[in-house]
């Protein structure tokens, strides 16, 4: 049954000079339509101006990721009472652009200025060894399914949108890129693997740029989870690859996972030094570019040990182990030495796969 | 209630006065914490990146001890990062039966080993006062309401996203129990953009630029939007938020000069707790104006 819903767009027209400004229409539809139908309603009904792009209104195209009640989506596949009871009863349901990316008209936002130059970046074709084969390519199929996840992205742009990194540092790679790079990272017949890591981890606005938020996860509509895509480009980059950057990706993780595998928690005083000295805490206090990291964190430390935050006591310097420390160890060393890491992609096998499976869901080697 | 208490490292490491807190707060509120002394870091999504079978281990590990604490109602944490590297590897732990039994046999060594049940649950304590405790218990034991003082909340990514994997579909106000909370303390909840983005912690060492302009920028909006300080349930946020302050005001050119306080010391204030014994002396940035703020209100 048909229901009234108010919406409210944020309008604005670069061209005309005149600020962005909001605009309400009362647009009346079952709850189950999609805003999409809701918007175009009122363009059809009341104003004929109202601008945003769609096309297959079947979340297929990924034309219309706009922001709705301030969370991008695609407003094809976002239903009307849905919206509404996000927005809470007796609030209009705010439609307004996608944010990162330069506004053209009303709800259509600039892909080229931003989503499309990024993902140009990532060098987005496959780049083999040698000539190619008499016929195909034979791949096994588990390579094939890895990369799977990535390959389902539409090109939407909403996790550029929602992307909290890319806020501050307009020159971060971003996730729907990254997701794009995994894409040919994880596919056996791209050759350039180390080459494409090795740009992505020296790029300061590379991999190592992403917050780890969790909100590209949060908006995407086909759950490729570019985060973990990020995730999974890091693993490779240092664990299959050893890359070194500059940006201390690779002394950050293992300053990390040395100091819990020696202790069992973690050290703080000892992260920044073996941050710096790519994981070892000699060369983070010797080589010139550390020592001039630490100095630059110097002031932080005076105030966190002058504001009593930190007693400069026995325990903060020598760090203590945990009673069962040996046995942690044991776990690290057992796991590490495995010719393959064992990796559960949850997108594989879904959440709920014991349930359906009874007990025997598939677990998948990575590479 | 008797609970399975995992502090994490940071809140015994470069925020002490978060654990210290907690300790005073949990009798006021009838909760037996029996900490999980010999469990390991969570790993804070650092070590998933590294090797995921690892992280899941080490949870499992804590999780294992969590359930071994005879009568315990659950476990629960004090940190928004352990929070969801928990949950991240509880989620797959829980997806498969064959890994699980391969998990396990990692942790045979120490007679431990993860079992899924229903029963089991490991919230942090923002989730744990609304859900388990309840809001009219906190209500009739709070002492000092906190009229006047305009807060800000500020969560910490790892307990509002990705909601299908943080129990938003059974609990779907989880995002907004810091500002329900704040309102029952007796204060009044600041609305700004920054409340529920990321505090730039993860990135510190990697990208110092991007990690203080965020922490910045979310400072900045608070300010502005009137607040007497933020409160945030994650060490983490905290280390940047606080700690890193001053430098973070470099990065967005202005002054900022906002306190930040943890959850427990919000809770403990209104629970009749002094601000000293709640660690508030040990901040970078001052808390001296809402100390004043709290003082007057005892004395009213």
């Amino acid at each position: 049954m048909a229901e009234s819903y108010t919406l409210k767009l944020r309008r604005y027209d670069p061209e005309s000079g005149d600020p962005a400004y909001w605009s309400q229409y009362d647009v009346s539809l079952d709850p189950e339509r999609s805003v999409l139908q809701g918007v175009l309603n009122a363009r059809d009904d009341e104003d004929g101006s109202i601008a945003i792009r769609c096309s297959c209104r079947a979340a297929i195209c990924g034309s219309c990721a706009v922001r709705i009640n301030g969370k991008t989506a695609l407003a094809c596949n976002t239903q009307m009472g849905d919206a509404q009871a996000k927005a809470g009863e007796g609030n209009p349901i705010v439609i307004e652009p996608m944010s990162n990316m330069p506004v053209i008209k009303d709800l259509i936002v600039d892909m080229d200025a931003v989503h499309w130059k990024k993902i140009q970046r990532v060098v987005p074709w496959l780049l083999p060894e040698g000539d190619p084969p008499d016929r195909e390519y034979i791949v096994p199929a588990e390579a094939m399914i890895d990369v799977t996840q990535t390959m389902a992205c539409i090109q939407c742009g909403a996790c550029v949108s929602a992307c909290l990194a890319l806020e501050v540092d307009p020159d971060f790679v971003g996730p729907a890129a990254s997701a794009k790079a995994y894409r040919f990272v994880g596919d056996p017949r791209d050759g350039q693997h180390e080459e494409r890591l090795k740009d992505l981890a020296e790029d300061p606005h590379g991999i190592y740029d992403c917050t780890h938020c969790f909100a590209c996860v949060e908006v995407c509509p086909k759950d490729v989870a570019p985060m973990d895509q990020i995730m999974r480009l890091r693993r490779k980059a240092t664990g299959d690859h050893g890359i070194k950057d500059k940006n201390n990706g690779y002394g950050h993780e293992h300053a990390f996972v040395n100091i819990i595998e020696r202790y069992g928690t973690l050290h703080e005083p000892q992260l920044l030094p073996r941050s710096f000295g790519d994981g070892s805490l000699i060369k983070g206090q010797t080589e010139p570019s550390a020592v001039k990291q630490l100095i630059e964190n110097f002031p932080t430390v005076v105030r966190a040990v002058t504001a009593g935050k930190v007693p400069l006591k026995p325990h903060t310097i020598l760090h203590p182990k945990l009673p069962d420390q040996d046995k942690v160890k044991t776990i690290f060393k057992t796991i590490e030495a495995k010719d393959e890491r064992l990796e559960i992609n949850m997108y594989i096998i879904g959440e709920s796969a014991e349930d359906e499976a009874e007990g025997k869901p598939e677990t998948g080697g990575e590479a | 209630m008797k609970l399975a208490y995992w502090p994490g490292c940071v809140s015994r490491g470069f925020t002490p006065e978060l654990h210290g807190s907690m300790e005073l707060v949990a009798p006021k509120l009838d909760l037996e914490l029996v900490e999980l002394d010999r469990a390991n870091c969570c790993g804070a999504g650092v070590i998933a990146e590294h090797n995921q079978e690892l992280a899941d281990t080490l949870n499992a590990r804590t999780f294992a001890m969590a359930q071994s604490v005879d009568g315990a109602a659950g476990m629960m944490n004090i940190c928004s990062t352990c929070q969801g590297a928990q949950s991240e590897c509880q989620t797959r732990l829980d997806a498969s039966s064959d890994y699980r039994q391969t998990v396990n046999s990692h942790l045979s060594d120490e007679n431990l080993a993860y079992e899924k049940t229903a029963e089991f649950w490991n919230k942090n304590f923002l989730w744990l006062l609304v859900e388990e405790i309840g809001l009219e218990k906190l209500s009739s034991k709070i002492v000092r309401p906190l009229e006047g003082l305009r807060i800000a909340p500020f969560y910490g990514c790892y307990i509002v996203r990705p909601t299908e994997r943080l129990g938003y579909a059974e609990y779907p106000n989880r995002d907004k129990y810091l500002d329900i909370l704040i309102e029952v303390l007796g204060a009044q909840p600041v609305e700004y953009a920054g409340s529920h983005k990321c505090c730039g912690f993860p990135v510190i060492t990697m990208n110092r630029t991007t990690s203080l302009r965020q922490a910045g920028r979310h400072l900045a909006d608070a300010i502005d939007a009137g607040a007497d300080c933020l409160v945030t349930p994650c060490p983490l946020c905290h280390l940047n938020l606080d700690m890193q302050q001053p430098e973070a005001a470099k990065y967005v050119e202005r002054d900022l000069n906002v306190p930040v306080l943890h959850l427990p010391q919000l809770v403990g204030l209104a629970l009749g707790l002094e601000p000293k014994e709640l660690g508030m002396n040990r901040h970078v940035v001052k808390t001296k104006e809402v100390q004043r703020k709290v003082t007057q209100l005892a004395a009213a």
